[in-house]
């Protein structure tokens, strides 16, 4: 008998015999404006939140925030002028240098800040973490309240999806928080208006 | 390979030799329990989200074959590899072969408490294969050639000045440099390079969803999406009992596995992975390893439900006081005294005794487990079994007679007091394990017997 077999039989011999599944696994949050929720739950966790109304105006602000950076990519066509690193690379390691990185996601969760990107915003996995520095950009009424509400948006999913949540962090050394572990060591998060 | 077992007692008289070093990690881990509490205040529902995941965990229990096949069946459709393996030594096995069918001698790891249990790194290493550990606090013991002490904070026992010096040693930072933000960076320039260069990266699974094939892997530091995204080959290791039903469940583990671990909302990442990436190859290995058999046992099958938050160690008062190695088995604290025994009663017999029965690790355990009563009842069956040491037995035996015969233990109670009295110094010394580390109570004049006989008089 194979090893899969040997352990599956083995689980049908000890299993305790049937429990059923609850039936209240699904909570409702109530938050007076989900938006401030968003915010306030990420200025927590050391992100920033700028509201613009257009593309046009997203195109303004990266050129005053990060105008000056060198190796700047994104996935937004109308920032391609603002670009100066393509992303038509096939090795995921050729992203190393790059320095800023404005990509569209999905949405928010307002509980915990979080943002979903999946494969269908990105063309290498790899860039929100191999960037020094991120920015999202998600429509400004695509915030859900919780991860509840998060996982009804979810029923589809592809190959790859991620929720983040701020800035790369850890406190393995005496427990202090360091922004910058091995991601993005900072995030900006861009609500839009008429996405 | 493996070390002589130091028991949990004698290993925690060490830890405490330094008593300023075991208030300092008594109060941090304390301070990471308060965040846990602050942290579930915030949800009105809290104690229903736990009875939710309880819930779900229990049907997984009862379900483990089905959702395990249709987790397969699923996963394949994905494209993605499924590997089966018995014991620790098959796992490894596992690794090892699709490292050297694609002529890999390098990977990355992120964070896997599997792997630990399995001691797969010593094993690559003795077969060649040189694995870093990508996790900050992970990286830092393994420099140190230690294991993590606790399942989360792998290098909570460690002082800023000890890895100031083992980076200045391994990394080259500043002599006498302890800034936690240099010594991060030191660490994020150094894991880069090996990001950069690894073909193989090795990841835990958080969570594997049984509807989709897919699995979660959360991390704070982005290690396990560094390692992966950049890899030809991505292997993740799972403990069957992983496994959860549907999608939607993962909200009710994602939104108390971070608040119950480090107090955070959620963790930084969140990665689904379902299907490799264009020209990547995905292996997923479902481990065994004792698994099936703590399944068959009634009292002690509810510590399959885990999902390794580690709150049951930040807040039990034996774990803050005798650190995470005091325990020599992969996952310690009070979760760990009740997985042990299952894995090998002679080595870890001693850990169901290193608790007070509090109940304190099973009042913060997100998914329910009675993990205080485990405890007890491991302590039960490994006594009955022969696994514990006379000495304990005779104890007991003592108290016994003493409490079972009024008059005696009157008498005892009056020796005691009035030696504490007059002679303190025949209780106050070394020789006395309640001396330790404690002062002695000061005697009462008499036993509440003796007042309650004198005031029902009057």
């Amino acid at each position: 008998m194979s090893t899969r077999d040997i352990i599956l039989q083995k689980i049908r011999e000890n299993k305790p015999s049937e429990i059923p599944m609850p039936s209240a696994i699904r909570f409702e949050s109530h938050f007076e404006n989900t938006e401030s929720k968003f915010i306030e739950t990420l200025t927590t966790i050391y992100t920033e939140v700028i509201v613009v109304k257009n593309m046009a105006e997203l195109a303004i602000k990266a050129e005053e925030l990060y105008g000056k950076v060198v190796n700047k990519a994104t996935t937004i066509p109308e920032l391609s002028n603002w670009a100066d690193f393509s992303l038509n690379v096939s090795d995921p390691h050729e992203l190393e240098t790059i320095e800023m990185a404005i990509l569209k996601a999905e949405f928010g969760v307002a509980e915990n800040g979080a943002v979903w990107i999946s494969d269908n915003y990105l063309q290498h996995r790899a860039l929100p973490f191999i960037t020094q520095n991120l920015a999202f950009v998600i429509p400004r009424n695509a915030i859900v309240n919780n991860m509840h509400d998060a996982y009804d948006r979810l029923k589809e999913t592809t190959g790859w999806g991620c929720f983040i949540s701020g800035p790369s962090k850890t406190a393995d050394i005496e427990q202090s928080l360091v922004i910058g572990a091995h991601g993005a060591r900072s995030m900006v998060i861009f609500l839009m208006e008429e996405f | 390979m493996s070390k002589a077992i130091i028991e949990h007692a004698v290993a925690s008289e060490v830890f405490n030799k330094d008593e300023p070093y075991v208030n300092w990690h008594d109060e941090t881990l304390w301070f990471v329990r308060q965040k846990r509490d602050k942290s579930s205040k915030q949800l009105p529902e809290w104690e229903q989200l736990r009875e939710a995941a309880s819930g779900i965990k229990n049907y997984v229990l009862s379900h483990m074959d089905e959702l395990l096949v249709s987790f397969e069946q699923k996963a394949k459709e994905n494209g993605v590899h499924v590997h089966w393996a018995a014991d620790a030594a098959e796992h490894n096995e596992i690794v090892l072969g699709l490292l050297r069918q694609h002529q890999i001698g390098k990977m990355v790891k992120s964070k896997s408490m599997l792997t630990e249990e399995c001691h797969m790194n010593e094993f690559l290493i003795r077969n060649g294969i040189d694995v870093i550990d990508t996790d900050l606090g992970e990286r830092i013991v393994q420099l140190r050639n230690e294991p993590p002490s606790h399942i989360v904070l792998p290098a909570i026992h460690l002082k800023k000045k000890d890895i100031g010096d083992l980076f200045h040693e391994f990394l080259g930072t500043e002599a006498g440099a302890t800034d936690p933000q240099y010594l991060t960076e030191a660490a994020r320039q150094h894991l880069r390079d090996k990001f950069m260069t690894r073909r193989a990266a090795l990841t835990g699974v958080n969570f594997a969803i049984a509807e989709t094939g897919g699995f979660v892997v959360a991390t704070n530091e982005g290690n396990a999406d560094m390692g992966a995204h950049l890899a030809d080959i991505h292997i993740a290791s799972m403990g069957f009992e992983k496994i959860i039903p549907k999608q939607e469940h993962l909200a009710v583990f994602l939104r108390l596995l971070a608040r119950s671990a480090t107090g955070q909302p959620i963790t930084t990442y969140s990665s689904h992975f379902k299907k490799a990436r264009e020209g990547q190859e995905m292996h997923i290995i479902i481990v065994d390893n004792g698994r099936t058999t703590q399944l068959g046992r009634p009292d002690f099958r509810n510590s399959l439900k885990c999902i390794r938050c580690g709150a049951c160690m930040n807040t039990c008062p034996v774990y803050r006081r005798s650190g995470g190695h005091s325990y020599h088995n992969a996952v310690a604290g009070p979760i760990g005294s009740i997985l042990a025994p299952n894995l090998d009663m002679t080595k870890n017999a001693d850990l169901p005794f290193a608790s007070t029965l509090c109940g304190s690790c099973s009042n913060v355990c997100p998914v329910k487990i009675d993990i205080h009563e485990q405890l007890y009842k491991w302590r039960q069956v490994l006594v009955k079994a022969g696994y514990v040491p006379q000495v304990k037995g005779i104890g007991v035996k003592a108290m016994s007679i003493v409490l079972s015969q009024p008059r005696f233990y009157q008498w005892s109670g009056r020796l005691g007091r009035s030696v504490m009295r007059t002679i303190p110094f025949v209780v106050n010394n070394s020789l006395n394990p309640w001396y330790k580390q404690r002062d002695m109570p000061e005697p009462p004049k008499e036993s509440f017997r003796d007042w309650y006989v004198r005031n029902r008089k009057e």
